[in-house]
């Protein structure tokens, strides 16, 4: 069991976070809650494992991805935004159909073999730094180092340009972004379909890089909810939500990753002498979501922060309300 | 100004034009049963596109459903048998709902109350010649109490730390099956298999097919006497919900949480309690399947009937009669289901019919009414 290379791995699957939870902060800024990520990441998932297969271009599959995860949030944005329901019926809703439609249409694909997958390589001179050149820079996928640039840019964009400010004033008082001459209903189309976006990513990254395939429900194995939690625990924050994704992705790896050398601190490993105790491995990033949504929810009842003022409720013009 | 920039911007002229109104009147009570079920089948409808673009034939698909489900007493009576786990957890999920609590954690419940039904036979909390009435007893309450348990864990975080039950719910289901599967493939495994040794006869609940002695019409029928208990459950929700002052305090939470508040109402107590109830009720699913159908512990105990209740409940429109009536509906689906190729099916054409369901209630507030365009 090699620290570095549980790290490395770590990295690359914190990225499938890092992107699903990227885009719910986008969509949550706005004001709208998608709760429709799992959906969406398995329609991402099997989209670009089944595009990948049949053109043998898994950038194609990208992209497909997310047009087809984009889609299915639209569905969300439709029901909330035009038609005014409830953000957590009409996300869990999305969840579902999502998750049907990528069993439906993705059958048979868990025996399809295997796809062209998204180049991997090191980056010249970063990949030399000791201790983090061997984590963050070597042999990783593309999608990983797309995954650095990302999060940066996204806090740039919420925080310090004009359209940023416009996404961060429909969630906070869509009222008053309204009587500046701001498109609400527009705008908040247009970031569901970002997180939607995003979401779909997570799910490419997912099948044609970090645990390559197609195996159904499996593939997700509730990432998309853990992402979710990851928001509030971010604070809506992309920076705060880089730390997380990451700190999750090298947790799970851990997890699989125990269960393997003979001996652990120098005594005999448990967990390989008893592989059954493995169950109770698997269930610490879940109990590890509630503990972190726990200390994230104190620091944010203490400090009066976080969650977008207008989030979960429909704006309906000349109503008075936010 | 340029003569251009004053040119009229040309938007598409379709020759009608769609009204939007806010309906101020209430609706009469036949139409939101109309709305609810035109959005099925207009769910069905896209269902059967979807299964088209998977190379399916959908009326084959849907005539099979029902043929498989409806088509003899005694496929009917395997519906019910689907169906009385899907009340409880309709119910559990009504509940909470009905406090705008959003407790998607039931199918967690549902395995806790299965593991907790489980342990009075395997542990043994009981020897296994108890009487039979005694028996079941037990396993009932102690099949509540882990479901409570599982609910009362998100429900005092909502309470008391503001933690949202939304992931806190769904991440316990997580952990619910790991902990069941330890204790399928490690503690209670049967010969090396994922499953317990077979209960006790007495640990059973009685099923029709145990009449058939006196009553030879009820032979080979597996309807169990959950199916009773899940009837009078139904009855205790909707009293609680609708006759006690309990069940006005939820409402009422649920409705306008700080008129609630500034009637005295606790929202911490009510949550905590509601919670434990929902999962409560949720575990008394697990313990129906368990004791009345499987007969030991396994892992396949749920095709998602903690999800499906969700969905239930929904287009029960929190009522609990209604929750009874839409729970057979998906258990034909569900039984259905099994032998549908492609095997997402089911799920899909459940997550169609929610998302329907929930655009339609646009048309319960709205009066949408279509004009001809007057030509200018």
């Amino acid at each position: 069991m090699d620290l570095i290379i549980i790290l490395q791995a770590g990295v690359a699957s914190g990225t499938v976070l890092l992107f699903a939870t990227i885009g719910e902060i986008f969509t949550e800024r706005s004001g709208v809650l998608n709760l429709g990520i799992e959906g969406m990441m398995l329609v991402g998932a099997m989209t670009s494992f089944s595009i990948t297969l049949k053109t043998g271009n898994p950038w194609l599959g990208v992209v497909a991805a997310m047009a087809a995860a984009g889609l299915i949030s639209q569905i969300h944005a439709f029901i909330t935004v035009t038609l005014q329901a409830d953000q957590v019926v009409s996300g869990l809703s999305v969840s579902f159909l999502g998750t049907g439609l990528s069993l439906v249409l993705g059958e048979g694909l868990s025996k399809a073999g295997t796809v062209s997958l998204l180049p991997s390589f090191s980056i010249p001179y970063l990949s030399q730094i000791p201790l983090l050149g061997p984590v963050f820079f070597t042999k990783q996928s593309v999608l990983v180092y797309i995954g650095y640039l990302v999060f940066p840019l996204c806090w740039y964009f919420i925080n310090k340009t004009r359209p940023g400010m416009h996404l961060r004033a429909v969630g906070e008082y869509p009222a008053a972004a309204d009587a500046l001459g701001i498109n609400v209903y527009r705008l908040r189309y247009l970031y569901v379909f970002v997180g939607g976006m995003f979401s779909g990513v997570a799910g490419a990254t997912i099948s044609l890089a970090v645990s390559p395939g197609w195996f159904s429900e499996l593939t997700t194995a509730g990432q998309g909810w853990i992402a979710v939690g990851l928001v509030i625990f971010a604070q809506w924050n992309p920076l705060r939500a880089a730390v997380g994704s990451y700190v999750f992705g090298a947790l799970r790896r851990l997890i699989l990753d125990i269960q393997g050398p003979l001996l652990l601190f120098g005594l005999p490993n448990p967990f390989y002498y008893n592989p059954y105790y493995g169950f109770f491995l698997q269930m610490i990033p879940y109990a590890f979501t509630i503990i972190v949504l726990i200390l994230g929810s104190r620091e944010a009842m203490r400090k009066r922060m976080g969650a977008p003022a207008a989030l979960g409720l429909p704006y309906i013009r000349g109503q008075r309300g936010l | 100004m340029t003569e251009s920039s004053l040119k009229p911007i040309r938007r598409l002229q379709l020759p009608f034009q769609i009204h939007v109104e806010q309906r101020l009147e209430d609706v009469p009570r036949w139409f939101p049963v109309l709305i609810s079920f035109g959005a099925i089948v207009v769910a069905l409808i896209l269902g059967g596109i979807i299964i088209v673009i998977a190379g399916g034939d959908p009326f084959a698909t849907y005539i099979h459903i029902a043929r498989a489900s409806f088509g003899s007493l005694g496929v009917f009576s395997d519906t019910l048998v689907k169906a009385t786990p899907l009340i409880f957890v309709g119910l559990a999920c009504a509940l909470a709902f009905k406090m705008r609590l959003w407790n998607i954690g039931a199918e967690g419940q549902f395995f806790m109350g299965a593991w907790g039904a489980s342990l009075v036979v395997l542990l043994p909390i009981l020897p296994s010649e108890t009487p039979q009435w005694l028996f079941i007893l037990v396993m009932l309450v102690v099949g509540m109490v882990c479901g409570a348990i599982w609910g009362f864990i998100p429900g005092f975080l909502k309470a008391k730390l503001q933690v949202n039950e939304i992931i806190t719910t769904l991440m316990m289901n997580y952990i619910a099956v790991s902990w069941v599967n330890y204790f399928i493939f490690a503690v209670w495994t049967e010969g090396g298999f994922q499953m317990s040794r077979m209960f006790p006869k007495n640990a059973w609940l009685p099923r029709l097919s145990d009449l058939a002695e006196s009553m030879p019409i009820f032979r080979g029928l597996t309807t169990h006497s959950g199916l009773l208990l899940a009837l009078v459950a139904a009855g205790v929700v909707w009293f609680i919900l609708f006759r006690s002052q309990w069940g006005y305090e939820i409402r009422l939470l649920g409705d306008n949480r700080d008129a609630a508040r500034y009637a005295g109402i606790s929202v911490a107590r009510n949550t905590i309690f509601v919670m434990m109830l929902s999962g409560a009720l949720a575990g008394l699913a697990g313990m129906s399947e368990i004791s009345g159908v499987v007969h030991r512990l396994q892992g396949a105990i749920s095709p998602g009937y903690g999800f499906t209740g969700i969905i239930v409940a929904w287009l029960a429109k929190l009522n609990p009669a209604a929750v009874i009536v839409v729970s057979i509906l998906f258990g034909a689906l569900i039984l259905a289901g099994r032998e549908i190729q492609p095997s997402g099916i089911p799920k899909m054409i459940q997550g169609c019919i929610l998302v329907c369901l929930i655009a339609s209630d646009f048309l319960l507030r709205y009066r949408v009414y279509i004009t001809r365009r007057i030509q200018e």
